[in-house]
């Protein structure tokens, strides 16, 4: 894998709140998103050839490929799982792909609209996933959402290591300073400690500006081989590592809550972290800027952990002493505004501002910036993370 | 705390019906690995620590302390707009270690649920042929 395969073009959709793009054409979103990718990249669709998505994308080749002008399929691949699990594995598929020689140029690809009935925050309430064994466990009890489900795994953390409420709103409060420099995110109003421990609660210890946003658009990012990059108008940024799994014993630790203890208080990703170093070759102290799943402020925290920033429980400490904040901090997280506050599209823009501070573009530049982690929702079982250098 | 009877339509299949079945008869019966002998929760066809298909489904005390807790405030689905807020709990069994519950604690004011409070199941009859293991605060606590 390790930097056989580049990211040369990143587009998106415009960012629009919970169903305000539900009517428009979802064909045109693609192709929208696609065509900004590819004029970054000095490619035409007549050049893709592949296709790889995650989270039970509806939108497939059958449908693109002949509306986009695309002239052949020689690649298509989802990996498992609903949520924001699968955003690196996606980018590690077309990695895998071009680098086998099994497609040339691959597009990623993720689309979110949704109708007021089918959101995600509800995504265990509905009448149709009633007929399932396994949520038999966990539904008639009233925890449904992945915010509930989040809260329980972080509950746990604040009693065994003193992780605190004040901890997550320094990460609510780093990302949202962050969104403030970046003219597309959503939310750009200045957000304070105050506010944040001051807004409702949704579930103990998790408050509104600890839950992610919900909205519209959808995003593409064009992997090519390294050798074909080179040719091409922008700087390449080269896949250096992509993990996809997890221990399996973490299995479907949301829904189950039932991951061997150590599991518990983690977010599920120090197995990717420990395969993605040696990959890659490098440790964490090599890291620039990480832009880590931010479905909740919690697991940001947990993450941290996971990927060796700092130790075990000491997650909350790292936050509190400005570690994550940019441009002073140790380690500047999530310098586009995350899902927390730019927008939501199940991680691939975590994807594209990994892509933007290695070409020196982001809103909130990390100096000289040259690694960058990238990591995909914390789920059941497979979730998923990438390296990615200038 | 009732909880909505709609969210207690059970689809047990082959593998799960034993834990509802036992519940039905006021039995809190967990599947352990008749070979390794470690409990695992949900019930599922192999065991993940040895690999063995064999398990039985011995009889619990229904006593355990709370593992992990939230208090919900934010109804997730409308319908539960009447039950907020509510506490759900993941219970920790004394005689099932390694297996955990999800479940609520009945009868406690949200701001007493903690991290380590002994409970006891409490059968709740959510639809006529559902019966729940929920718990309530034990003596013992």
């Amino acid at each position: 894998m390790k930097d056989g395969a580049c990211i040369v073009g990143v587009g998106t959709t415009r960012y629009g709140k919970r169903g305000e793009l539900f009517d428009e054409n979802p064909v045109a979103q693609v192709r929208e998103a696609l065509d900004a990718a590819l004029a970054e990249a000095g490619l035409s669709r007549r050049d893709v050839d592949g296709f790889a998505t995650y989270s039970v994308e509806k939108l497939d080749p059958s449908v693109l490929a002949p509306a986009l002008g695309i002239p052949a399929v020689n690649y298509s691949s989802m990996v498992h799982g609903g949520g924001g699990g699968g955003t690196c594995g996606a980018v590690a598929n077309a990695a895998a792909a071009v680098i086998a020689g099994q497609a040339d140029v691959v597009m990623v690809y993720k689309f979110i609209t949704q109708p007021p009935h089918a959101r995600f925050g509800a995504a265990y309430g509905s009448a149709q996933v009633a007929a399932d064994p396994l949520s038999d466990f966990h539904r008639p009890f009233g925890l449904i959402s992945p915010a509930q489900f989040f809260s329980l795994l972080f509950r746990r953390h604040m009693h065994r290591y003193g992780t605190t409420p004040l901890h997550l709103a320094e990460v609510a409060v780093s990302t949202r300073r962050n969104a403030m420099r970046n003219p597309k995110a959503l939310k750009r109003d200045p957000l304070t400690v105050e506010q944040h421990q001051a807004a409702r609660m949704i579930a103990d210890p998790f408050r509104l500006f600890d839950c992610c946003q919900e909205t519209d658009g959808g995003a593409v990012i064009l992997v090519t081989s390294a050798e074909r990059a080179r040719d091409l108008k922008q700087k390449p940024v080269h896949i250096m590592a992509g993990a996809m799994g997890g221990d399996s014993l973490w299995g479907q630790g949301l829904t189950s809550q039932n991951q061997p203890e150590d599991l518990y208080v983690s977010a599920g990703h120090a197995h990717m972290a420990k395969r993605l170093y040696a990959q890659a070759g490098i440790t964490p102290d090599d890291v620039d800027v990480a832009l880590l799943y931010d479905h909740f402020t919690g697991m940001v925290i947990l993450q941290l952990e996971d990927y060796g920033f700092c130790k075990r429980g000491e997650g909350g400490d790292f936050v509190a002493s400005g570690a994550i904040r940019w441009p002073d901090g140790r380690l500047p997280v999530n310098t586009h505004g995350g899902n927390l506050s730019e927008i939501y599209l199940l991680g691939l823009t975590h994807v594209i501002e990994a892509v933007r501070q290695l070409r020196g573009e982001s809103t909130s530049q990390v100096e000289d910036a040259e690694i960058a982690l990238v990591t995909a929702g914390p789920s059941n079982l497979p979730s998923s993370s990438m390296l990615l250098r200038r | 705390m009732t909880m909505l009877a709609d969210l207690a339509v059970l689809s047990p299949d082959a593998t799960t019906a034993p834990f509802w079945d036992a519940c039905r008869r006021r039995e809190l019966r967990l599947q352990r690995c008749a070979d390794c002998g470690a409990f695992r929760q949900p019930p599922s066809p192999g065991c993940p620590h040895c690999g063995s298909a064999r398990s039985d489904w011995p009889l619990l005390s229904g006593r355990g302390a709370v593992f992990s807790y939230t208090i919900v405030h934010h109804a997730a689905v409308p319908p539960l707009a009447a039950e907020v807020p509510y506490n759900i709990v993941v219970v920790e069994l004394d005689d099932a270690p390694g297996a955990r519950l999800i479940s609520n604690v009945l009868d406690v004011d949200p701001a007493d649920v903690a991290v380590g409070m002994r409970v006891a199941v409490a059968w709740d009859e959510a639809r006529p042929d559902v019966v729940l293991p929920r718990f309530r605060r034990a003596e013992d606590g």
